[in-house]
């Protein structure tokens, strides 16, 4: 199971980040624990300089705007 | 344009030839533009008004300003989005890690015109930097230039005013985050950080980075679609609104209605102009056609041009966003040094031109 987290703080950019990974996972059937990182202490420690970020079991792979779809997917296949 | 965009059979062109595609698109824009004047003109002379009065003269303004304004805007935002993605805030900040005063203040003021920048996250992004040994006031110089020189004014003056206008909001606005920048590197005000800022900057990064992939045309080429829908989908509404208010003025104000207190000749016309403009919070799209209507009328334009900077560049928003990590004392200089400088911009405008 992935780990992904979505950090940012509160930007409609970062809900609709989130909403479209849950999204995407559940059409391609992957499971997957999704948390949001608020804490701008917590998002600064891990090097990100723009949010809404998204860290897949410990690294950063991608910050700045919501991701696509076919980025998305290619990160949970 | 979200019709044609799904078409699949564009899709694909798109994705295969993105750049045969811009070039149509372009000379589709081209079409366009040179039509929109005669089409004023056109649509005022068959409705039922004297062709002298002043309601033909504000409604063919409208026809005509509206859809130029928007047209070009489209065009520069488009340009934008596709400069975004050769410059990413990572790239800008190991560009600028650990540079002397002086240049390091003048490449950040730069770079902060092109590099995507979001006030919601200037929190993580002034961490960042200072993490990465950019010096306090080249951060500085970053922070005050990405807001306040952005595409959305720079398209704006250039469609309105022309070309001319647009270079010296540019350069005026890039001395201003140079020189500011610059003043606050000196003044030596890194103890005037939050406490937990100052812990940050010594502490690890604890998360991997992956390596981000190369960019395709394509890719590029969405970027700039996507820029269009967001930024020019989000003020279009205020660019009509201010361009009818702008023709408003222009056909019902008389010449010169505004010269005898915001004229070169009144020299408190600067400070006073920025004293409003500072809490006065809007975006360029909402602030800039009410500026070209002062113009207009005969306003000095050193006393608009600083009016339209403290507006844009100082916003109680992003003071608020900056405030977790800056003391206040910090903030007052901050907001004091650029008010300075937005001043003097007023100033030297209004005895040089």
């Amino acid at each position: 199971m992935k780990h992904i987290k979505v950090l940012g703080k509160g930007c409609m950019n970062c809900k609709t980040t989130l909403a479209r990974i849950d999204e995407r996972a559940r059409k391609l059937g992957v499971e997957v624990e999704l948390e949001k990182v608020e804490d701008m202490a917590d998002i600064v420690r891990m090097g990100v300089l723009s949010t809404p970020a998204v860290v897949i079991d410990g690294v950063v792979v991608h910050s700045g705007g919501v991701p696509s779809p076919a980025a998305i997917d290619g990160w949970l296949r | 344009m979200s019709a044609s965009v799904s078409s699949p059979s564009l899709h694909q062109l798109r994705a295969r030839h993105p750049l045969l595609v811009v070039a149509l698109a372009a000379v589709a824009w081209w079409l366009v533009y040179r039509q929109l004047e005669p089409l004023s003109f056109a649509i005022v002379g068959r409705l039922p008004l004297a062709p002298e009065s002043h309601l033909a003269g504000a409604l063919q303004f409208f026809l005509y300003d509206a859809p130029k304004v928007l047209l070009l805007l489209t065009g520069v935002v488009f340009l934008m989005g596709v400069v975004h993605t050769f410059v990413s805030p990572e790239k800008t900040r190991s560009l600028l890690a650990g540079r002397r005063v002086g240049v390091g203040n003048a490449m950040a003021a730069l770079l902060g015109v092109v590099t995507p920048f979001c006030s919601c996250s200037a929190v993580p992004l002034f961490i960042g930097f200072l993490q990465a040994g950019v010096p306090l006031g080249v951060t500085f110089s970053f922070l005050i230039a990405a807001p306040m020189v952005n595409e959305v004014a720079l398209g704006l003056l250039f469609s309105l005013f022309g070309w001319r206008i647009a270079l010296l909001y540019l350069a005026m606005g890039l001395l201003v985050a140079l020189v500011a920048g610059v003043v606050i590197g000196a003044l030596g005000l890194e103890g005037w950080l939050e406490g937990w800022v100052r812990e940050l900057q010594a502490a690890p990064v604890v998360a991997g980075h992956a390596v981000g992939q190369a960019w395709t045309w394509s890719e590029r080429v969405d970027s700039g679609v996507a820029h269009v829908r967001d930024i020019v989908g989000r003020v279009w509404p205020w660019i009509v609104g201010g361009v009818a208010v702008g023709a408003g003025i222009h056909g019902f104000v008389p010449q010169d209605f505004l010269a005898a207190f915001m004229g070169r000749d009144a020299w408190w016309a600067v400070p006073a102009a920025v004293l409003v403009g500072v809490p006065l919070y809007t975006n360029a799209a909402g602030v800039i056609p009410i500026v070209q209507a002062l113009l207009a009328k005969g306003a000095a334009l050193g006393t608009v041009l600083a009016f339209m900077m403290s507006v844009i560049a100082l916003s109680a928003p992003e003071l608020i966003i900056l405030r977790k990590v800056l003391q206040p004392r910090l903030i007052a200089v901050f907001v004091g040094v650029v008010t300075t400088g937005i001043l003097l911009v007023g100033f030297a405008f209004n005895h040089l031109l």
